[in-house]
């Protein structure tokens, strides 16, 4: 027998202190945080939790974050992103959808951003119909394009300049959108202790 | 007792007692190794003589351990090969839809969404692990001078991997995704891979554990790390029960970094360790050296993962804690770096010989590079610049590209022939790959860099707009498609040369 239970004993032990100082120390501090203050977010709605999961489908998250650093680290504030994030914002995310790219802009607030249910369709099917410069991808798989002169269906979009043509989103272009409205992290938490009061 | 708690202390513990286990081997002088040791991979008489031809008599004395496990590691190689090609056809696809967002665009199955995590998930868990897996699988008869054991395992587990990564694959497709990068697979698929990655470390122990050797190469505690380190990080990672909000990005975070650090790294590590004096012909420079690099390796690289979430809301100690240890990565970085080029260095007419070494020094050279990038962007200063940036996807693929990927073309292309028992017929393209890889990369790695600096540049910049940040990006996007047109290119020609090796020759004298 050989000298490789150095290694292999030496190699756990290493990885070991890693999931000490990386999962539990930070999961036990988290819990602590959160539990001090009351998050201002809601629990998604069902239609949301459906939006959310068309948002994973889709990839979003490998060109939008949703997380807003702090004014040290970048122009966040400036470009209208809202407050520096906190761990109580995400108290309802499962997966976290945090995000490590900006090839496309931050969206941790995006539903306070742009409240227009019909800009968030037209934008989805054809982002350079709205924002010429942009580089999303489109996504009009998720919509139809019904051509007539009255509204095809409850919730159509005209499609703007054209008198005849109606967007109509499918059901999980809906909750894509209602997701995307229900992002509003830019309120403040409430201190637990002063909730008790 | 509650079970959080006790983790705790059960995690601290082993790592006190690992500390301490390290201390008592160090006074027992057990941990110091003789600069002879060095020497260990080298038969009678073969010092001073490079490794080139297959069929020279060098070679064939190890013949019988090169070709011990020779279908489960041809099998792993072929796929392997085959996951490059269809994961850099995607990857390139992607790369055409960043400045022409509409290619491609109106295919559910199409989007960028879903090819870009496709590309991801198949260079890493099809290419990157077999491939590296197979070359180190290949080379640890060599080491321990004893025929590998449990092949029948090792078939399996490869068996077992693939039909993970297909389904994981086609659950992207349709919407089944766990939706953590780097772990998007579905996790019942992913259940697989766990299984498959714990199988391989079983023909890995035992063959070690048969070996009579006094010494250990320092190529197999690479290995030995390794295949504990990825079945621990990728099993905790995927327990998604344990995790949510931003503690789950934290752990998503420490295993992608730890995915690279701790499985990808110390295998490519490994392998140059071994090709590198086994093709001059020489030593490494400093075996004494080796163990910093490892046990640095160990401790450091565990704990930069943090740098990925710096500014967000984390933690600021364990922020930190990730930067001060990006930044002790140096040691082990710079060790390894001495061991690897002052022993190029010292031979360097071999690389005029041997394509394989090109390869490989090659990868050596970016993982000094692509470490020390890491090092330096881990700070807080230059990572508010480069974070949410295309420079991290340009470091990323000079780590898995410039790196891991070229030592395993290098390691491939010198596993095959000894494998099958042929030269390749035509080793020029085996050199015509080599170049246009090398050039792919440089191309992609430097456009794609600069992009994401200036791009990093204008998100910091208070008087900016997000509008400038995305535009002037985009001739550099476009410099990137470039150079990764050169990288499938030269992917096609290795499915090549693969396929080709493994055709008997049709000139056989009859009996």
């Amino acid at each position: 027998m050989n000298k490789a239970y150095i290694f292999v004993f030496g190699s756990t032990s290493t990885i070991a202190l890693s999931i000490f100082l990386f999962v539990l120390v930070p999961r036990m501090q988290i819990t602590e945080v959160n539990s001090e203050s009351i998050s201002a977010q809601t629990p998604y709605t069902d239609a949301e939790l459906r939006g959310r999961h068309v948002y994973i489908e889709n990839g979003c998250i490998y060109c939008h974050s949703q997380q807003v650093r702090d004014p040290v680290a970048g122009a966040d504030k400036q470009f209208g992103w809202g407050r520096p994030s906190l761990p109580s914002d995400y108290i309802y995310d499962k997966p976290h959808l945090l995000g490590t790219m900006r090839t496309g802009p931050d969206l941790s607030n995006i539903g306070s951003r742009q409240p227009s249910r019909d800009w968030h369709h037209l934008h989805l099917y054809n982002p350079r119909s709205l924002v010429s410069w942009s580089i999303m991808p489109g996504f009009s798989f998720l919509y139809d394009i019904s051509i007539s002169k009255e509204s095809p269906k409850e919730g159509a979009i005209r499609v703007p300049g054209a008198e005849d043509q109606w967007l109509v989103p499918h059901e999980e272009a809906e909750d894509l959108v209602s997701y995307l409205k229900s992002l509003k992290r830019d309120r403040e938490p409430m201190k637990a202790s002063e909730a008790i009061k | 007792m509650d079970v959080k708690l006790v983790f705790l202390i059960l995690t601290f513990s082993i790592s006190v007692l690992g500390m301490l286990a390290f201390v008592i081997a160090l006074i027992q002088k057990q941990v110091l190794v003789p600069h002879q040791a060095a020497e260990a991979i080298f038969g009678n008489g073969e010092l001073g003589t490079s490794e080139l031809d297959a069929k020279s008599a060098l070679s064939s004395h190890w013949q019988k351990l090169d070709q011990s496990a020779r279908r489960p590691i041809t099998f792993a190689i072929v796929v392997s090969v085959i996951w490059l090609v269809l994961g850099s056809i995607f990857g390139l696809l992607v790369s055409f839809k960043f400045h022409a967002p509409d290619f491609l665009g109106t295919q559910a199955l199409l989007t960028f969404g879903k090819l870009r995590p496709l590309h991801l998930n198949i260079i890493a868990y099809g290419w990157l692990s077999p491939a590296a897996l197979a070359v180190a699988m290949w080379l640890v008869p060599r080491l321990t001078k004893v025929p590998l054991q449990n092949t029948k395992i090792l078939f399996a587990a490869g068996f077992l991997w693939n039909i993970g990564v297909i389904l994981g694959c086609i659950g992207i497709l349709f919407g089944y995704s766990d939706g953590l990068e780097w772990l998007e697979f579905w996790w019942p698929f992913k259940i697989l891979l766990a299984l498959a990655g714990a199988m391989v470390a079983i023909p890995l122990f035992h063959t070690v554990y048969l070996s009579k050797e006094k010494h250990l190469y320092v190529t197999l505690w690479y290995f030995i790390g390794a295949l504990i380190w990825f079945p621990v990080l990728f099993i905790i990672a995927n327990s998604h029960f344990l995790h949510s909000g931003v503690q789950q990005a934290i752990v998503n975070w420490w295993f992608a970094h730890n995915v690279l650090g701790l499985w990808v790294t110390p295998l490519g590590i490994g392998i140059v360790y071994y090709l590198i004096p086994k093709i001059t012909g020489y030593p490494i420079a400093s075996y004494q050296l080796s163990l910093f690099g490892f046990w640095g390796l160990a401790l450091f690289y565990s704990q930069v993962g943090m740098h990925h979430l710096l500014g967000g809301p984390i933690p600021t100690w364990l922020g930190n804690l990730s930067v001060v240890m990006s930044v002790g990565m140096s040691i082990p970085v710079i060790t390894t770096a001495i061991n690897h080029h002052v022993s190029t260095y010292r031979h360097f007419h071999v690389l005029k010989d041997s394509v394989v070494l090109r390869f490989v020094v090659f990868g050596a050279m970016s993982y000094t590079v692509s470490s020390l990038q890491g090092s330096l962007h881990s700070l807080r200063t230059f990572n508010y610049i480069t974070h949410f940036t295309h420079w991290t996807v340009s470091h990323a693929h000079l780590g898995l590209y410039g790196f891991t990927t070229m030592v395993l073309f290098g390691g491939i292309y010198f596993a095959l022939p000894r494998l099958v028992g042929r030269n390749f017929k035509h080793p020029g393209l085996l050199n015509l790959h080599f170049w246009i890889a090398a050039t792919g990369i440089i191309i992609y790695a430097v456009g794609l860099g600069i992009g994401g600096w200036l791009q990093g540049e204008e998100l910091r910049n208070i008087h900016g707009s997000f509008e400038t940040s995305v535009k002037l990006t985009i001739p550099y996007l476009i410099v990137r498609s470039v150079g990764g047109t050169l990288m499938l290119i030269s992917h096609i020609l290795m499915l090549y040369n693969v396929l080709s090796i493994l055709r008997p020759e049709k000139v056989e004298v009859s009996k």
